[in-house]
């Protein structure tokens, strides 16, 4: 006869400040390939999303078309989501967040996505400063049609059949700084650690983030003559600075180390505290940033991190001077107007 | 000064034409004319005479010829009349050709200079120095080209015998009361009057007598009855794209807004405007906002609608509402983007590829303009898809009497929405799952907390719980369901409006043809042939239309397109009365008119 080994008591998962579990905030299991570096970035919104203790049921999802624009299924199913049309996301998430400014918005899409036939969309909102977190998983191919050159792609770079890139890639990130966005940051999918504290930083941000993921295609662009392949990226991947988030109901129990570290407070009372690697890089100097990017993307290097901070934008609701309330829940009352005002507009035609 | 004479008509003895003419004003755009035609129209309509206005323009900013038609009709025809007996010639570019195309007998008041009066011999001229009476009665050298068109308006007056306290009225109103512009127009105006009282016979061609037809009426154009719709049906997302005819829709909406439209307690916007980058971009902001729960709208034409077809699929297939304005124009491709036409019925009614079907309204009046902007909202957020509102550039830009607007006291529908509550109370919750029969389904807003109801919506296939599948059972019961959604609208919108003779002759039309339809039954009933008219005002076609359909022996379809895109539509939905359907068309981007219908229905009688 045999008797039952005591089972050791299940410790209980961490909760958030809300309760939740990192398990509240997963989704649906990934479909990409094993390995891909967006099912990394996936974990760390995730990772990121618990850590901050975001309202799941706020969170809205949108995507375009591509194997990042699949990725909003993979996380926080608590949210609601959008898979739109190839390279429409950015106006999926203008209106939606036009409609219910309450929503927190995360807008996932790829470089062929944003930077080809989103390109126009891409950059209209970051003018008008949409409240997003807009991601771009930049593997520089086409991985859903089957690995064809993106507008990202290195010139000179190899596609696995041999056939060459001969035009000259896109930054999202220089673009977006020269678009006016306020806050810009590029991280690679292999250094969860700097992910983790720029999504953080972003969840607290008002306006447009763009965060452009070097994320590489394990099948289609990994191969030794890409210079998006893991092993390429990991050797040329610069971070700028080692960053802390602290989140604003957090201000005041957080020791902020004196010296080299530069704090930057977001209108909320949140900071970022940020420790400079990269000697002489100042994320808050607009022209001193584009000209480091540009000098290290000579160089074929990457540098990482939050290349361009200007908390003070205000996001479109603001700008449109809008009523706190959602407009999709107005009332009849507040939107219809009288008899009375009919009937003086009426008179005015006459 | 040149004793200038309206001589007695070449066909003089004729009877004299009262309240029953049309003016034709050939100026050149960016002159200002459209302020003096307006307020000659204005005057006519003041004096209680029923009056019509179409503005011909160019696709120019200045420059280029224009010209606007005036009508006053004593039995209230408002179409478009070929003919005109007055002709107000300003523009030299055209002159010589506008009086080649003049019709025999024609009072033409014309600028002195060009000398025209030697062309022809069977009109009636009086030129007027028009040059000479602005310098003297405008101090501003500046402003001589603006208010100068002001003057022909002062001439016009007296030789119709319009009471010109009533044109200076409508000066008054045109200016919005604006001083110094009104003293400065008023006074041209006069200096044109007096000059004509003292220089011109009085001439017993056409006449303007006071009548009682237009008390209580407003003048207004489709585009701001359209806004006005939008406006009590409270929308509160806009995303759009500049484009002509339809510019001015969503302009003028902006314009109530500015005043309806802001929260009494905080001053705050309750209505989020936004001018895309394209109309991708705007058809993705109407949708997605419609998705989260607002009601939202744009106003396009048909390169816009072109341009939105990819997002109006997604529109439909994962049941997004939004309404959509197509305020139509000559086309394909650019066409004659400011001249009118029917031409975007089939793209309207099946926007997108793959196989979709779209609820579209057709208003034909303007009343119907605002009602049915107003029903929009309630379709669009009831069906959960994208709803057309299809006017034209003749609904939509010209000028129009009308009644005044009944204030739309239904309440909003907004649809199967659950809250909070609901979906908590709620079994087996599925976002595509048909729980009525009627194709409609439960949807949840973003935002809505309780952790219920959140899912993913997809333009990828997928099932009745919004999850992503190919399954080719899936995919057929969405499709199937969404045309079951669709024969539900058939209950739902508006049907159509009979004016019948007694006939089993059928004349089929819509939106901008009506007033040329009704006209032209009158003529064929006139000359003998009863017909029964049915004005169409939305798709799908509902029972009535059906009913009609069968019992007629001949269908006439009177609309303005070159191929005949509704007679299409009604052949494809019935095809075992097919051979009914005769197609009636008028395409050449002017307004369609009587006359035309009538030739080609009697055409057809007498095969």
């Amino acid at each position: 006869m045999t008797t039952a080994t005591p089972s050791a008591p299940v410790p209980a998962a961490p909760t958030n400040k809300l309760g939740f579990t990192k398990q509240d905030y997963v989704g649906s299991k990934s479909t990409l390939c094993a390995g891909c570096g967006h099912d990394a970035i996936t974990a760390q919104i995730i990772n990121a999303a618990f850590e901050s203790s975001i309202e799941g049921h706020r969170v809205t999802k949108y995507s375009g078309i591509g194997c990042s624009s699949k990725t909003p299924a993979y996380f926080m199913n608590q949210g609601w989501g959008f898979n739109s049309v190839h390279g429409r996301m950015p106006s999926i998430a203008t209106g939606a967040s036009l409609a219910n400014r309450t929503l927190i918005n995360i807008g996932v899409s790829g470089d062929g996505d944003s930077m080809s036939i989103g390109m126009g969309q891409f950059v209209h909102a970051v003018r008008r400063n949409i409240p997003m977190i807009y991601i771009i998983e930049d593997n520089g191919v086409y991985g859903l049609t089957k690995g064809q050159f993106s507008a990202t792609a290195d010139k000179g770079s190899h596609l696995k059949s041999g056939a060459v890139n001969d035009f000259p890639p896109i930054d999202p990130c220089t673009l977006a700084i020269e678009l006016g966005c306020g806050f810009v940051a590029r991280c690679f999918s292999g250094n969860p650690k700097q992910l983790n504290a720029i999504l953080k930083a972003a969840f607290a941000y008002q306006g447009t983030v763009v965060l452009d993921v070097i994320s590489p295609c394990v099948t289609f662009n990994n191969h030794d003559a890409s210079t998006r392949s893991y092993k390429h990226v990991k050797d040329h991947d610069f971070p700028l600075h080692d960053l802390g988030f602290i989140q604003y109901s957090e201000v005041e129990d957080v020791e902020i180390p004196a010296g080299q570290t530069e704090i930057v407070t977001f209108p909320d009372g949140s900071k970022v505290a940020i420790k400079a690697i990269h000697e002489g890089y100042e994320p808050t100097d607009r022209f001193g940033a584009m000209k480091a990017i540009h000098e290290s993307m000579a160089k074929g290097e990457f540098l990482t991190g939050l290349l361009y901070i200007n908390p003070t934008q205000p996001p479109l609701p603001e700008m449109l001077n809008l009523v706190d309330e959602p407009l999709a829940t107005l009332g009849e009352d507040l939107l219809k107007p009288s008899p009375a005002e009919l009937d003086k507009i009426m008179q005015a035609l006459m | 000064m040149t004793a200038a004479l309206a001589a007695p008509s070449p066909t003089g003895g004729a009877k004299t034409r009262i309240n029953d003419f049309s003016i034709q004003v050939a100026t050149v755009n960016g002159s200002g004319s459209q302020t003096a035609n307006t307020v000659l129209l204005r005057a006519i309509f003041q004096m209680g005479v029923f009056v019509s206005g179409k503005n011909l323009f160019p696709s120019n900013i200045a420059g280029l010829p224009t010209w606007f038609t005036i009508r006053a009709s004593a039995q209230g025809y408002v179409a478009r009349k070929v003919s005109n007996e007055m002709l107000i010639l300003m523009n030299p570019e055209t002159a010589k050709e506008d009086i080649a195309k003049a019709d025999p007998g024609a009072l033409v008041i014309y600028d002195e200079p060009l000398q025209l009066d030697k062309l022809r011999s069977d009109l009636a001229y009086t030129p007027v120095p028009f040059q000479k009476l602005v310098t003297a009665s405008c101090p501003e050298p500046k402003l001589h080209k603006l208010v100068k068109n002001m003057i022909y308006v002062g001439v016009a007056a007296r030789l119709l015998g319009i009471d010109m306290e009533e044109v200076k009225k409508a000066i008054a109103k045109q200016l919005k009361g604006k001083a110094k512009a009104v003293e400065l127009n008023q006074t041209a105006c006069m200096a044109g009057y007096d000059w004509a009282m003292e220089n011109l016979e009085d001439q017993d061609h056409i006449k303007v007598v006071r009548d009682n037809k237009t008390q209580g009426l407003i003048i207004i154009d489709g585009n701001e009855a359209c806004a006005l719709g939008a406006l009590f049906a409270g929308v509160t997302v806009v995303g759009w794209y500049p484009i002509t005819p339809a510019s001015s829709l969503v302009e003028t909406f902006i314009e109530y807004a500015e005043e309806y439209r802001k929260d009494p307690k905080t001053g705050k916007s309750t209505v989020a405007i936004v001018q895309m980058e394209d109309e991708l971009a705007s058809a993705g902001v109407v949708l997605s906002a419609g998705w989260a729960g607002a009601r939202s709208m744009t106003s396009t034409a048909g390169p816009g609608i072109s341009l939105m077809s990819e997002f109006i699929g997604l529109g439909y297939y994962v049941e997004a509402p939004g309404v959509f304005f197509n305020v139509a124009r000559t086309g394909p491709s650019t066409g004659l983007p400011t001249r009118t036409q029917q031409s975007d019925v089939e793209l309207c009614a099946k926007c997108s590829h793959g196989d979709t079907l779209h609820v579209n309204l057709y208003p034909g009046t303007m009343e119907e303009c605002f009602q049915f902007s107003y029903d929009a909202f309630d379709l669009a957020e009831k069906f959960q898809t994208p709803i057309f509102v299809v006017t034209d550039l003749d609904l939509g830009m010209q000028n129009w009497a009308s009644k005044p607007f009944a204030y739309p006291a239904k309440p909003y529908d907004r649809g199967k929405v659950l809250n909070q509550q609901q979906l908590a109370d709620m079994k087996d919750w599925g976002r595509y799952k048909d729980v009525d029969g009627d194709g409609i389904c439960y949807r949840s807003l973003p935002g809505t907390p309780g952790g219920k109801g959140a899912y993913l919506t997809r333009g990828s296939g997928h099932n009745a719980y919004a999850q992503y599948s190919e399954k080719p059972e899936d995919y057929l019961e969405v499709m199937g369901r969404l045309k079951r959604k669709y024969e539900t609208a058939k209950a739902f919108v508006p049907g159509p409006v009979f004016r019948n003779q007694g006939s089993d002759k059928g004349v089929l039309a819509f939106g901008s043809s009506d007033p040329a339809v009704i006209e032209a039954q009158d003529v064929l009933l006139a000359q003998g042939l009863k017909t029964d008219y049915l004005r169409l005002r939305a798709l799908p076609f509902t029972a009535e239309v059906d009913a009609y359909v069968k019992e007629k022996k001949v269908v006439y379809v009177v609309e303005q397109n070159r191929d005949g895109q509704m007679a299409n539509l009604f052949r494809e939905t019935y095809p075992e009365h097919a051979t009914k359907f005769k197609s009636v068309l008028h395409y050449d981007g002017h307004a369609i008119d009587a006359k035309s219908i009538v030739d080609q229905i009697t055409a057809f009688e007498q095969k």
